[in-house]
């Protein structure tokens, strides 16, 4: 099978064009939408347990070798936190920098690496973000609610049938001396998707 | 987290790995969430819900917990004939063949 064009467009399995059909007329019936169905999926993979990627995250901000063989051979890297089961496709961190910013998409489809960042949000299988995000990316980010200095490089990552990504956020300032856990809790999907950045919550006044 | 999510997540047999929500495809993820929503939302009876769970893992013991939850999700909506098997049939028919696109 040559690469990139027999990936994205295979037919669902039984079950998925089952689970598809229960859902596409759920939706027709007005009992449901799927964004609903997403905030579902997100509050219980965020409030029952921390995302895989953001531990990772955590721990290559206060792992400068870790942080390095997460950046060169990502799957045993997460072995060593623990996560050792995989998509079969291979994973590439991509690490911000000051001068670069990536963003993950899937252009054909909805490839995403949901081992490690949980299920898809329903706007990354939409139309638009798939199709905009290449060619306008600074637009679709800062509708997103990210602006993107001018000086800093914007990278787009199309995902493919061989390679899924997930972004590595810088650390924000204001976070020195913090817990791998701490710092975990403020890395989100949006940051490895790289439609967000990590924000340090504003410290409440007495 | 909200009580009705809570009774969700607390429901016997959910997969877990250390404490965790585990979806292994996405697909699972769809169905577990399509039931919570009807659950939170629109009134879907959870012991019903969950009667029709324990029947359909007791059919088929081993096949996939969320083939199951998922067949089960379908077994009270025809009950309650929200759909019909055959606008469902005809739907999964259209995804397979890719006359219909979607994607997870």
């Amino acid at each position: 099978m040559s690469a990139g064009d027999t990936h994205h467009p295979e037919p669902p399995s039984e079950i998925e064009a089952r689970a598809l059909a229960l859902e596409s007329l759920l939706v027709e019936r007005g009992l449901l939408t799927s964004e609903a169905v997403d905030e579902v999926i997100r509050a219980f993979e965020q409030d029952i347990g921390p995302m895989r990627g953001a531990r990772a995250v955590a721990r290559a901000w206060v792992d400068a070798a870790f942080k390095q063989r997460l950046l060169t051979d990502a799957k045993t890297a997460f072995g060593e936190i623990g996560i050792t089961e995989h998509q079969a496709e291979e994973l590439i961190v991509v690490e911000n920098t000051p001068a670069t910013h990536n963003v993950i998409v899937c252009t054909l489809c909805s490839c995403y690496p949901w081992m490690i960042l949980g299920l898809p949000p329903t706007w990354y299988k939409s139309a638009p973000y798939r199709s905009r995000v290449v060619i306008e990316p600074r637009s679709v980010l800062l509708e997103m609610g990210l602006e993107v200095p001018r000086e800093v490089e914007v990278r787009v990552w199309d995902s493919s049938a061989e390679i899924r990504y997930m972004v590595l956020p810088r650390r924000p300032a204001g976070t020195d001396g913090w817990s791998e856990e701490r710092l975990a809790s403020i890395v989100t999907r949006d940051c490895m998707v790289g439609v967000a950045v990590p924000v340090v919550p504003a410290v409440p006044v007495a | 987290m909200s009580d009705p999510d809570r009774e969700v997540a607390d429901l016997d047999g959910l997969p877990r790995k250390n404490g965790e929500l585990v979806f292994e495809a996405p697909w699972q993820g769809r169905a577990f969430g399509m039931a919570a929503v009807l659950r939170n939302e629109r009134g879907l009876e959870w012991d019903a819900f969950r009667g029709a769970l324990i029947e359909t893992i007791a059919r088929e013991p081993d096949a996939p917990y969320y083939a199951s939850w998922l067949a089960a999700l379908e077994r009270v909506l025809l009950d309650r004939d929200v759909l019909t098997k055959q606008e469902i049939d005809r739907r999964q028919a259209e995804y397979r063949t890719m006359e219909r696109q979607g994607v997870f």
